[in-house]
């Protein structure tokens, strides 16, 4: 593959809930400034392996890296600790946890949407994305409150501006998020995790409900955020038209073992992708 | 949202109306508490001021935790009666102790704020400065039994919250009447002859109605500030999700806290102040019950509306203490009246809530706000807010 070093390196992962194996021994890695794809049919375990990336769960085996910096780690005293028997079981064991929160591992630079897109509802779209600028503001409570640095919250502000004018939603700024049309609101979504700085974004599904028409503008919206905020995109699909188009490397899981993997044309070609994910896909 | 009101004329002018209708309440509070003689209307009109005032700041404060934050908790009570006590403890006169702590040999703490400064600043502004002293370190202690019980408390979510929260008021309430805490809180016995509002006077000019609502309204201020600041937002956007807030690199922890702590501060603020309006306090009042009534109010107002908590409290005090009590009395504009007698003012009360839930579902207010902005762009003639709403506009 590539020769730089990759941004999000994630080893062994193995993610169980009781009996049910979501995500086995998923290993990947995804340079910077590429597209990468995560793809596999309905229940392979796609957005376990993102949740385990962005800390929502705490694996329960393997390891994963950001930039170099070991960011989750399987919890020694998890659980599921102690039934794991695969493979790598001793691997991880004695490293210390580090198993930081969700909002942690956002603040090390790796922003996410959602599949069922998760917009604060009671918010307008200004207000949504001014609020995921929060975390980089630079205020505690008290200066916030007492607008002693009234220059942060005027930045914060014209920032928001410029980026819902570069996300051409300006003209929705004062309506409720939720009010907006589906693929608004996807975009939105995108938008503010946008705002949190990110180097590596990850979009969990971002195509799902759009007609092929909205799925080839998001295409390349995303081909064209990745130029402007020099990005590195990991993205979760399962619409293989979208994929095949943007993507610079493929994996594929099915039944949470990984399949496959290469570039689109490679997966394309791929007996083991077209029987256990075309063949399956209800599309 | 805020940008846009703020260019408009309609905003300028509503800032105006609300400045002058302040003005005008301060000027009637002056003359309630100075120039007025007392008779049958005011004496009724005053306790349901001071009382209205305080509760808007009680139930703003749940407010800012269970509507902008959605932790529904119940410990409201439980810090009142932390800052009730940590506010009077401290200011009983040191030659008063003897006569309240008189099952205690005079108590432990035997030195008054408002004194020890009296003694250096003359007796009034020693009272002021005394008593504004004492209700910060109310809150501050409030605050710090919030931060304490938080850490285990706040992982809980909704219902196992409550209860939670609910269960530390009671705890709170049983240490505060132990025995063995007599020395300092009085046990079950009341404490009392602490400094209250009859005592806050500039010169000879009284401030008894005035000084609840003057600390009320900068409370109140200051926790609107803190809902339209960064972290307001932060607070909102941890309610309406928090996966989403906590992928947007939103703490949740952290945020849960602070909104906690400073809730409860506010909470204890409002437990000195209704420590001074009630001039003596027992721990057994604070009950559950407590809880439940400015829950009430904060539900009747509307969940995450300021103005509406406000408007609710007053309208809720005036009711409960004023307007509904001829139902207690047994007659009716001088005609008697057979089935008005004790407790029947509750059981319209309660049927006067009933209708209130049934056709304001969202309370009074909703999650909107008053202002006479707003008020003024939708029926240019109607801008009477009333005096209670003229704070928050």
């Amino acid at each position: 593959m590539s020769e730089k070093k990759p941004v999000l390196h994630v080893e062994n992962i193995t993610m169980q809930f009781g009996g049910v194996m979501a995500v086995n021994d998923l290993s990947l890695d995804v340079p910077e400034g590429q597209i990468i794809a995560l793809i596999g049919p309905n229940g392979a375990g796609k957005t376990t392996a993102f949740n385990c990336i962005t800390g929502v769960y705490e694996p329960t085996n393997g390891l994963v890296e950001f930039c170099g910096l070991p960011m989750v780690r399987n919890h020694p005293r998890g659980k599921m600790k102690k039934l794991y028997q695969g493979k790598d079981a001793d691997k991880y064991a004695h490293d210390p946890a580090i198993a930081p929160t969700p909002d942690r591992i956002t603040e090390l630079g790796i922003a996410r949407t959602f599949q069922n897109i998760r917009l604060w509802k009671s918010m307008t779209v200004f207000d949504n994305v001014l609020t995921a600028k929060h975390m980089r503001a630079d205020q505690n409570v008290f200066s916030a409150t007492f607008r002693t640095n009234a220059k942060e919250e005027k930045r914060m502000r014209a920032e928001t501006e410029a980026l819902l004018v570069e996300q051409n939603l300006l003209q929705y700024r004062d309506e409720l998020a939720v009010s907006l049309p589906y693929g608004l609101q996807r975009r939105l979504e995108i938008a503010r995790a946008l705002a949190t700085s990110p180097k590596l974004l990850l979009l969990d599904e971002p195509a799902a409900g759009m007609n092929p028409q909205e799925t080839a503008e998001l295409a390349a919206f995303i081909q064209q955020i990745r130029k402007e905020y020099d990005l590195t995109v990991f993205l979760i699909e399962h619409h293989m038209d979208l994929v095949m188009q943007i993507s610079d490397y493929i994996y594929v899981i099915d039944f949470g073992s990984e399949i496959a993997r290469g570039v689109p044309q490679e997966i394309q070609n791929d007996q083991r992708v077209i029987d256990a994910y075309l063949g399956v896909s209800e599309e | 949202m805020e940008k846009t009101l703020q260019k408009s004329p309609e905003s300028k002018a509503g800032k105006l109306i609300a400045v002058v209708l302040i003005a005008a309440l301060y000027i009637f509070l002056y003359l309630l508490d100075n120039v007025l003689p007392p008779n049958s209307f005011t004496l009724m009109l005053i306790p349901v001021l001071k009382k209205g005032a305080i509760y808007s700041l009680i139930c703003v404060s749940m407010n800012l935790l269970n509507g902008f934050t959605g932790l529904f908790s119940l410990g409201q009570a439980g810090f009142l009666l932390v800052g009730a006590y940590a506010y009077s403890i401290f200011t009983i006169p040191a030659d008063q102790h003897d006569a309240v702590y008189q099952y205690f040999e005079g108590g432990a703490i035997r030195f008054s704020v408002p004194e020890a400064l009296g003694r250096v600043l003359g007796e009034n502004a020693g009272n002021i400065l005394g008593a504004i002293l004492c209700i910060i370190f109310a809150g501050l202690v409030a605050a710090a039994f919030a931060a304490l019980i938080g850490i285990p408390v706040l992982r809980l979510k909704s219902d196992y919250l409550a209860i939670a929260t609910l269960g530390f008021a009671e705890i709170i309430r049983a240490i505060f009447q132990w025995n063995g805490l007599g020395p300092v809180t009085n046990g079950s016995n009341m404490l009392r002859k602490y400094t209250d509002f009859s005592d806050i006077q500039i010169g000879s000019v009284k401030l008894a109605t005035a000084f609840p609502f003057l600390i009320s309204m900068i409370c109140i201020a200051i926790i609107v500030l803190l809902i339209h600041s960064s972290y307001g937002r932060a607070f909102k956007a941890v309610r309406d999700d928090e996966v989403a807030a906590e992928a947007m690199g939103i703490s949740l922890f952290k945020h849960k806290m602070l909104s906690f702590v400073i809730s409860s501060f506010f909470a204890g603020v409002g437990g000195a102040l209704l420590a001074m309006y009630q001039t003596t306090i027992q721990a057994n009042a604070f009950k559950s019950a407590m809880t439940y009534e400015i829950l009430l109010i904060v539900v009747i107002g509307g969940i995450g509306s300021v103005s509406g908590s406000c408007i609710a409290s007053f309208l809720y005090i005036a009711c409960n203490e004023w307007w509904l009590r001829f139902l207690d009395s047994g007659s009716f504009f001088g005609i008697s009246v057979p089935f008005f007698r004790d407790g029947f003012r509750k059981v319209v009360f309660s049927v006067l809530i009933m209708v209130i839930v049934l056709f304001f579902s969202r309370g009074i207010m909703g999650d909107k706000e008053l202002s006479f902005a707003g008020l003024m762009r939708k029926h240019k003639k109607k801008a009477t807010g009333g005096v209670e709403g003229g704070g928050q506009a």
